[in-house]
């Protein structure tokens, strides 16, 4: 083994370590992560400073070039001497490495689809080379490099005039090969309450927690799409822009945002070919009586027949935690497929996600 | 990996250049690498083998990933050691690896010259090596975790070494001439003289002296003198089993080595700059290899707004003190002058560039280079200023442009390596085998937050409470570990509380 990999082990326990220790942290500031492109997300590492007597942060530096006082100095201004290191390491982690971590960490089952195996998708891919085909397809280099060894094997190459010469033997032709794989597609809709009630305090936790679900899933799915719907009184799609940022104010009925969502699933997502997860964010508190019959009247034609998985997830907001959570625990106690979670406040993000996904449904 | 051959006869053609232009060297090796062996030897300071510590690997994790994510590329690594050894990535191109070995070979000159390197030891690579071992055999008797957190908390204070020591002995360990001796005759029971030699046996009286001695050693108030050499105190008088004294010297020994690199970084990248330039651009280099030879120099040169590096810096002094000796731009009557156009104008034809060079690479180190070389018309031709750190919104921005300020700050910067100066005090503070350590302090905070840290490391090898007297927001205070939690106290100094019962 070679000396720097105990080393680097050593290391890595060790971050692992803090990254255990310090995960609520990640996972409740949400300002940490910020998606790279399109498969990378930069989470900042605590780099493991070894305290040392040093100066603050007032030292101040020198740098180079042009501008007047007061100007900005420009990205990372350095220092002379014994350059001290910057507190926190940039890591670029892809999803999948962050999902593998979320889930080693909050010990989430695999997610297994629902039985579909009977749906099965079939993918061409050109891997595979054989001796007939089109003369489209005809793979030139290995064609001529064919056609070079046996000119050179059979003593007809001539340096001076190297003409290659293919013959049919000599050609070949890129081919492809079928593989099936089971079929296991995945919608999420995200449903959010933003009545007037919904601070933005309120509104970054949810996207915190969505941010980690998402990435959860699209570890476990090939293919996630995500859908956002907003309600108060009315509910309609957005994107997902809007969806974190909107601020409205007004009453809530959440049944709107189910009839909403009902009505997507029942014309895009037919219920053989899709995994169906909802997840549906408010701070529970529902216009009258008459509205939570509806939702729970909704839910139980509509919505959890057709999920995989409906999760609930109350925030506290200013104004107190709203009825609604306790009306679905009553009445879809036993439902297998709903799950409800009360957020309290960032901190019990990480709690909840593992409430929502613990059951690798 | 050895050199393929056509390297090897680069390197010896480069290195009889360099002789040509008056460098004197150690033998240099130079090893063919690749990336992810070169990755490892940076990440242990160039070294094949060193004892282990994740701090290497950390420095290996960051080292690759920046070169994963394309963001640092390491060109070349050279240690100071006779051989010289010097490493060359093997994906380089020929014009790179002429370049690095020119650039080498300014290194091992400057460290077999500059006086600051006269101390060090050059068989380093042998001692780290028998470090590693020696570590490693502490770790089989001890255990892997106990050896890494002693070590993790001895890290915390192996900067609290004096930089500027290398021409002075290590402070004597006991003093003779210390008032408190006792004397053998007190020993004695009063008794007749032909009774003496039974009733006071010699043995007896050297144990009793011993025992005493060894007694009031404890108690006795040391360093004499401030000593910032705290982790050298800290070996002498810590309560430490043997182990534990033995990797903090290793730990010692190893921070000294590093000592005259750090302090001498600007001069000694700006000279192998450059003797690189000077042998590429007048005998190695040929004319299909100008761009990409532009290229990579203007890389290593650059300096992108807004930050400092030593390689431009150092250069830009060096290429000065050789036009300005050249032309006899020096001593008293070149300051007198304030003649903006005889000023220009002056050339003497003195032609003692080149001599003046090898005089300073020999004598000075970065604060005196800064110090002497560093004038106001670099610093204008440098475009160099000043920085501070704004809060609201929250930047770096440019502060001054003038002179003064901009020397200011960097031999500020570079003294003490960029460090906070600190100094054992007393071991007896308060007369409770305290351990009192002071922040000189010059205008700058410590970090608190990491200062208290490294108190907290500091009692725990210490074992009894430890105290560090700096100045925060301009009131001197006095920060306190207990070997529990912290406690933090303004002083009041003798002559505050008198001026108050005065009133």
């Amino acid at each position: 083994m070679p000396r720097i990999s105990r080393d680097h082990n050593r290391f890595r326990e060790i971050v692992k370590g803090r990254v255990r220790k310090e995960f609520r942290k990640f996972i409740t500031h949400s300002e940490l992560l910020g998606r790279k492109g399109k498969h990378l997300v930069a989470i900042p590492v605590p780099r493991i400073d070894i305290p040392t007597f040093r100066y603050g942060d007032n030292q101040g530096g020198v740098g180079q070039g042009e501008g007047e006082p007061g100007d900005e100095a420009g990205a990372g201004t350095g220092q002379a001497g014994d350059k001290s290191a910057p507190h926190v390491l940039e890591a670029e982690v892809t999803l999948d490495e962050l999902a593998e971590m979320l889930g080693e960490e909050l010990q989430l089952p695999r997610i297994q689809p629902r039985g579909r195996e009977e749906i099965e998708e079939q993918h061409a891919r050109y891997n595979s080379i054989r001796p007939v085909g089109p003369e489209s397809l005809r793979h030139f280099r290995r064609t001529y490099r064919r056609a070079l060894k046996r000119t050179i094997a059979s003593g007809q190459y001539d340096p001076d005039n190297p003409v290659i010469i293919p013959i049919r033997e000599d050609r070949v032709y890129k081919s492809w090969k079928v593989t099936y794989s089971p079929r296991t597609n995945a919608v999420v809709l995200y449903l959010m309450d933003v009545s007037g009630s919904m601070g933005q305090e309120q509104k970054d936790t949810v996207r915190t927690e969505a941010f980690w679900i998402d990435t959860w899933l699209q570890h476990n799915y090939r293919d996630v799409r995500t859908r956002y719907i907003v309600h108060d009184a009315d509910a309609r799609e957005v994107d997902r822009d809007v969806f974190y940022h909107l601020k409205e104010a007004g009453g809530t009925k959440i049944s709107s945002a189910y009839a909403l969502t009902a009505k997507i699933l029942e014309s895009e997502y037919p219920i053989f070919d899709w995994n169906v997860y909802i997840f549906h964010f408010s701070d529970g508190d529902n216009w009258g009586s008459g509205d939570t019959e509806i939702c729970l009247d909704l839910l139980k034609q509509k919505l959890l027949p057709h999920a995989n998985l409906f999760g609930y997830g109350q925030v506290e907001s200013p104004y107190g935690s709203g009825q609604f959570i306790h009306d679905l625990s009553s009445h879809f106690g036993s439902a297998e497929n709903l799950i409800t979670s009360q957020i309290a406040d960032r901190d019990a993000i990480y709690d909840s996600i593992k409430e929502f996904l613990g059951k690798g449904r | 990996m050895s050199l393929p051959c056509k390297l090897k006869t680069e390197a010896e053609r480069i290195a009889e250049f360099a002789r040509e232009y008056g460098l004197d060297f150690y033998e240099t090796l130079f090893e063919m690498t690749d990336a992810s062996g070169m990755n490892e030897l940076a990440a242990y300071g160039g070294f094949p083998i060193r004892y282990p510590h994740w701090r290497y690997g950390m420095e290996y994790d960051r080292l690759r990933k920046g070169k994963t994510y394309g963001l640092s590329h390491i060109y070349e690594m050279v240690i100071n050691n006779d051989p010289c050894y010097a490493y060359l990535l093997e994906t380089n191109r020929l014009v790179d690896h002429q370049m690095v070995m020119a650039h080498v070979y300014g290194h091992s000159d400057f460290f077999k010259n500059n006086v600051w390197f006269s101390r060090t030891n050059r068989h380093m690579i042998d001692r780290m090596a028998q470090n590693a071992g020696e570590v490693s055999r502490i770790i089989e008797k001890q255990g892997f975790e106990r050896v890494e957190r002693f070590m993790d908390a001895a890290l915390s204070l192996g900067d609290l070494i004096d930089p500027y020591s290398v021409f002075r002995e290590p402070p004597p360990e006991t003093d003779e001439d210390d008032e408190r001796r006792v004397d053998i005759a007190s020993l004695k029971f009063h008794t007749k003289e032909y009774l003496d030699s039974f009733v006071n046996p010699k043995e007896r009286l050297e144990e009793e002296l011993a025992r005493i001695q060894k007694e009031l050693d404890r108690h006795r108030d040391l360093p004499r003198k401030p000593e910032r050499d705290v982790l050298h105190f800290l070996i002498q008088q810590a309560p430490l089993k043997p182990w534990q004294r033995r990797l903090l010297g290793i730990l010692r020994e190893e921070a000294y080595y590093f000592v005259p690199q750090g302090t001498t970084k600007v001069m000694n990248e700006g000279w192998a700059s450059y003797w690189h330039i000077k042998i590429m651009t007048t005998k190695v280099l040929a004319d299909e290899n100008l761009t990409a030879y532009a290229d990579h120099c203007s890389r290593t040169l650059a300096m992108p707004p807004g930050s400092f590096n030593p390689y431009r810096v150092g250069l830009a002094i060096w290429l000065d003190i050789e036009d300005r000796w050249n032309k006899g731009r020096f001593g008293r009557e070149w300051e007198a002058c304030d003649d903006y156009a005889r000023r220009q104008q002056w050339d003497t034809g003195a032609d003692l560039g080149r001599q003046k060079m090898f005089e300073v690479r020999r004598f000075y180190n970065d604060v005196t280079f800064i110090d002497t070389f560093f004038t106001r018309e670099l610093c204008a031709e440098q475009k160099l200023f000043t920085t501070r750190r704004d809060e609201q919104p929250e930047k770096e921005e440019i502060e001054d442009r003038d002179f003064v300020a901009v020397k200011k700050r960097l031999l500020f910067m570079l003294s003490n390596m960029g460090r906070p100066v600190i100094e054992v005090i007393s071991n007896n503070f308060e007369n409770r085998s305290e351990l009192l350590l002071r922040h000189q302090h010059y205008g700058i905070d410590l970090d608190l937050r990491y200062a208290k840290e490294t108190l907290k490391n500091l009692a725990l090898i210490w074992t009894r409470p430890v105290h560090l007297e700096t100045s925060l927001g301009g009131k001197a205070k006095l920060i306190s570990h207990t070997g529990k939690g912290f406690e933090e106290r303004e002083i009041v100094t003798d002559k505050a509380v008198q001026t108050t019962l005065d009133a």
